[in-house]
């Protein structure tokens, strides 16, 4: 793992009194696209949280581009380029598109490269293009998701870390959203993705890890997960 | 073997969301039946409707041979149908003696406040919480906690408990402990439907399965056949054929 930009050794978190991490170890390295599955409830989303900082890690190391980010604060993270599309999106609905992407250039460090970047989304997401000036809220959902991960982009991120990206869309818009992930990787980004969608997950990945119950339950390339028997056990406990 | 609860049709909808969509399956007396299925299934919804929290929009809930349909829960329990929640609520500033003295008041016997109280310790020690006794419930760890949930809705007596993930947000040794709680439940002769996300642990206690999806059942057998049913296996790994495409398309 000598090449990891985003390494997470040993992490537990959770909410409330509820521990939902009990030690997952993994690590994203540079340039590939790494997926973690798992089933609802494995502790997926929690994972990303406790590594981006919108929840605060209860113990183990989180190591951004060789630097230990446990206890920064959100903000903080992805000024430095570590930077989550949440699930379900989060735009801000009554914002254009256009706001929506300024809004992902906050950072100091985004808002040097702000022209550029608006350049190189829109020649992304043409859709968002044509619809810059209209209200997100007012978006269909695959153009939604464009413009969470376009906002993401925005941020000038080292890792973009993506949380459901197939969730709730319709095939069409599915397969084109894989094809940008595999442009974005071809530029040279590093990836961490969750996806509910196993065969889709391993379809696209170098390289994937199956949580469950809060832990890492195996991990591997693609190849040698697929035919694995255990993946079946993760899920379905038999 | 006689049908302890039988559901016929359960339907309820949010808004435009079908959360239980023409439910029916039963329940033998004595059985553990486990229900699973991805979150969003309408698992939680169908123990609401069960209980009375929420009267269905149709369908029939049978318990031994009674149309409690739209009941109000606190009847539904005199009946003797217990349940416990996913998100503990124990009453804070009481104790773990007097949480479960309150179940058992207003369980299956209505028992007095003294026989009540024998309900009650009987139920902490089944669960293992007979040395926290005076003990506010705030106190406990989440672990006690959910073993006073456990125990306040035995202190009932009821003939049938309706378990809302129980083993979540335990630690290995705590669900092994909770396990064979359950296993000592079942052989009072309690009848159990259970809900859990710990696949292992329900797998190996259930005698049987139900899988609910999108509010619908969509398997129901012992736990290995429904393991190895392939609509329950896409309905948890995702849909093949769009990766199939993505690399057709590539």
């Amino acid at each position: 793992m000598g090449d990891a930009l985003l390494e997470i050794e040993a992490l537990e978190a959770g909410y409330g009194e509820v521990k939902v991490l009990w030690g997952i170890s993994l690590a994203a390295p540079r340039g590939k696209l790494t997926t973690i599955v798992g089933a609802n409830g494995a502790g997926k989303t929690t994972t990303l949280r406790a590594a981006v900082g919108t929840i605060t890690p209860w113990a183990g190391r989180v190591t951004f581009d060789g630097e230990d980010v446990t206890r920064l604060p959100a903000h903080a993270k992805a000024a430095r380029g570590l930077v989550m599309v949440p699930e379900g999106r989060q735009l801000f609905g009554d914002m254009s598109v256009e706001e929506n992407l300024e809004m992902g250039a906050f950072s100091k460090r985004a808002a040097r490269s702000f022209s550029g970047r608006l350049e190189q989304v829109f020649a992304l997401f043409p859709r968002l293009d044509e619809r810059r000036r209209q209200k997100a809220g007012t978006l269909s959902g695959g153009e939604q998701q464009m413009l969470a991960i376009g906002r993401g982009l925005m941020s000038d991120p080292q890792i973009l870390i993506i949380d459901e990206l197939s969730l709730g869309l319709a095939p069409v818009v599915v397969h084109q959203l894989f094809g940008t992930l595999k442009t974005l990787k071809e530029g040279g980004l590093t990836i961490l993705l969750v996806e509910q969608n196993v065969h889709l997950a391993f379809a696209v990945s170098d390289y994937a890890y199956v949580v469950a119950e809060g832990r890492i339950f195996t991990d591997g390339t693609p190849a040698k997960l697929a035919v694995m028997p255990e993946i079946r056990r993760a899920y379905l406990g038999v | 073997m006689t049908a302890l609860l039988e559901l016929d049709g359960l339907t309820k909808s949010f808004g435009g969301v079908r959360a239980v969509d023409g439910l029916s399956f039963t329940l033998a007396e004595g059985e553990i039946l486990g229900l699973i299925g991805p979150n969003g299934a309408g698992k939680s919804t169908l123990f609401n409707l069960i209980n009375g929290v929420f009267a269905p929009d149709a369908g029939r809930v049978m318990f031994r041979g009674i149309d409690i349909t739209g009941e109000a829960p606190y009847r539904v329990a005199r009946s003797g149908l217990a349940r416990t929640h996913q998100i503990v609520q124990p009453l804070a500033d009481m104790t773990v003696l007097e949480n479960c003295t309150v179940g058992a008041c207003f369980g299956r016997e209505s028992l007095a406040l003294g026989a009540a109280r024998d309900a009650a310790l009987e139920a902490a020690v089944l669960v293992g919480l007979d040395d926290r006794l005076a003990v506010p419930a705030s106190q406990l760890t989440i672990a006690g906690k959910k073993r006073l949930e456990l125990a306040r809705a035995l202190a009932a007596r009821p003939a049938l408990l309706l378990l809302d993930e129980v083993l979540a947000g335990l630690n290995p040794a705590e669900v092994d402990y909770m396990i064979g709680v359950i296993r000592r439940i079942r052989e009072r002769g309690i009848t159990i439907l259970m809900i859990e996300h710990l696949m292992q642990a329900i797998m190996s206690l259930s005698d049987r399965i139900v899988v609910l999806n999108s509010g619908q059942k969509l398997a129901e057998g012992l736990p290995a056949e429904v393991a190895n049913n392939p609509a329950v296996i896409e309905a948890y790994l995702g849909d093949p054929s769009l990766a199939a495409e993505l690399h057709g398309g590539s």
